[in-house]
């Protein structure tokens, strides 16, 4: 299982946890699997026609899946996920 | 048996090459480190062009500050050609492998015709308020003199401003630029510290330029009493050395990261929310910019600011310093900056976590295709079709460079 790290703008959706242990092979698995048990985040990670939308950066051990393979990035079992929306506070 | 002067001077000569003054005028630049061991106040009145400052009395406390490695080659120069021959007889015994002495030194030199330079002269109350930087050999009087002459510019003078205005003000930073067009309200003193209790009401950017003043008159604040948007922010940033990007707003930041781009001017970025903050370094065309970290802003409910959110008071306060120390390296020309490096801070777990950024080869604004449509004054299409990115300015801007 990888750990999916959530940021504090998105814990509400799910239940307040700073992370999650998440099953998947790629990045839509994780992604998949994450909307499954909190379907209030599809909105926020997805846009109507599935792909990441471009607001929230997703990386893994640190790189961004969009200089990777995208959401056909592979993970495994020790990977960090990290999601991360823009924030604007000064 | 006891040595006489004559006798140290003979041997020392026996033991250092000497070069003359048209020897180390003909080496290439960086080829050779040049080292004035004269005291400072024969320094200040001008030196070898390049070359680094040791007194003698100090080259074995500071010279592996100038040249760690032992096998560079070192030319050494004082005066009259003496002092460097001893001094240099004691980086041999240091284990310097490739020591000279420039014979008739800096006299020598100038009788040659040849060019030397004189440095900025700090007045004696600069070099007390300043010593603590000019202590340290990555700045020093040449340091601190590029600090005096540089322009910095705060887009917000709040919880991220408030730090950076009072540390840039404290570095001597010569001239700062302060963006605000908001009032001083209570509910800002929690965490935006360069104001008071007792200036409540009054502009931001007249509190913030009195507390600078008040830390140090040398100074000169420019206050920009007015909202950044696209039909100021060209006029705004002109002449800024480094821009520091306070602001609260995604309109703002992304209208600055536009504009900045364009001038060609770093901006060091940092935003805040509760007990978390991110913070990097955009270096027009050498790294990423902030649209390609975040192509798009992102809906209002999942970006709230901090009247909405909350913020704890010493997270701005902490990623505001941090944000100064990327400002400070820029400005010097030291260390690396965080080009390419996103920081993400938790003040909850008081951990950094360190992301990895790439410039967007589609950028709409630092990619290639956008500087050429930015040149020629059109907007930026892929396929025919215009590229979406709210906020971008287009057609301002004559020259990405």
């Amino acid at each position: 299982m990888s750990t999916v790290y959530i940021p504090a703008v998105l814990r509400p959706n799910v239940g307040g946890v700073k992370s999650l242990a998440i099953d998947g092979e790629s990045i839509r698995g994780v992604v998949d699997a994450l909307i499954e048990r909190h379907p209030a985040l599809k909105a926020q990670l997805l846009t109507d026609e599935g792909d990441l939308n471009r607001f929230v950066n997703v990386y893994v051990n640190g790189q961004d899946v969009r200089y990777l393979a995208g959401l056909d990035t592979p993970v495994v079992a020790s990977d960090e996920v990290r999601l991360l929306p823009a924030m604007a506070g000064g | 048996m006891p040595k006489s002067y004559a006798d140290l001077l003979r041997e020392a000569r026996r033991q250092i090459p000497e070069v003359t003054p048209q020897d180390v005028d003909a080496q290439p630049a960086g080829a050779t480190t040049i080292v004035d061991v004269r005291e400072a106040s024969e320094w200040e009145q001008g030196h070898l062009p390049g070359a680094a400052h040791v007194s003698k009395s100090y080259i074995e406390q500071q010279i592996e500050g100038i040249a760690p490695d032992r096998d560079q080659p070192l030319v050494l120069y004082c005066a009259g050609g003496v002092r460097s021959l001893f001094a240099a007889q004691t980086l041999q015994e240091m284990g310097y492998t490739s020591v000279a002495s420039m014979s008739g030194g800096f006299q020598a030199w100038k009788s040659a015709g040849l060019d030397f330079e004189t440095p900025v002269v700090l007045s004696g109350e600069q070099k007390q308020r300043y010593s603590r930087h000019l202590l340290i050999p990555e700045v020093g009087s040449a340091g601190q003199a590029k600090l005096l002459g540089s322009k910095a510019l705060l887009i917000g003078a709040g919880g991220l401003g408030s730090p950076s205005a009072l540390y840039l003000a404290a570095a001597g930073v010569g001239t700062i630029g302060l963006v605000d067009f908001d009032v001083v309200d209570l509910s800002n003193l929690q965490r935006q510290i360069v104001h008071t209790t007792e200036r409540i009401g009054e502009r931001k950017v007249e509190s913030a330029k009195i507390a600078i003043n008040a830390l140090n008159p040398d100074v000169k604040v420019i206050a920009h009493e007015e909202m950044l948007v696209a039909a100021n922010v060209e006029r705004i940033i002109a002449g800024y050395d480094v821009i520091l990007d306070g602001t609260d707003t995604f309109e703002t930041r992304y209208t600055l990261n536009d504009a900045a781009v364009a001038a060609g001017i770093p901006v060091i970025h940092a935003s805040v929310f509760r007990f978390e903050g991110q913070l990097t370094t955009f270096i027009p065309y050498e790294g990423p910019c902030y649209r390609c970290l975040y192509p798009t802003p992102p809906p209002p409910e999942l970006a709230p600011g901090c009247s909405v959110a909350g913020v704890l008071g010493v997270v701005p306060g902490i990623l505001g310093l941090l944000q100064t120390n990327e400002a400070l390296k820029v400005l010097l020309g030291i260390g690396n900056t965080l080009a390419g490096r996103l920081v993400l801070f938790d003040a909850l777990e008081t951990e950094f976590t360190e992301l990895q950024l790439r410039r967007d080869p589609n950028c709409p604004v630092c990619s290639d295709a956008a500087v050429e449509a930015r040149k020629a004054g059109r907007p930026l299409q892929v396929d025919g079709v215009n590229v979406e990115a709210p906020f971008l300015i287009t057609g301002s801007f004559g020259s990405a460079s």
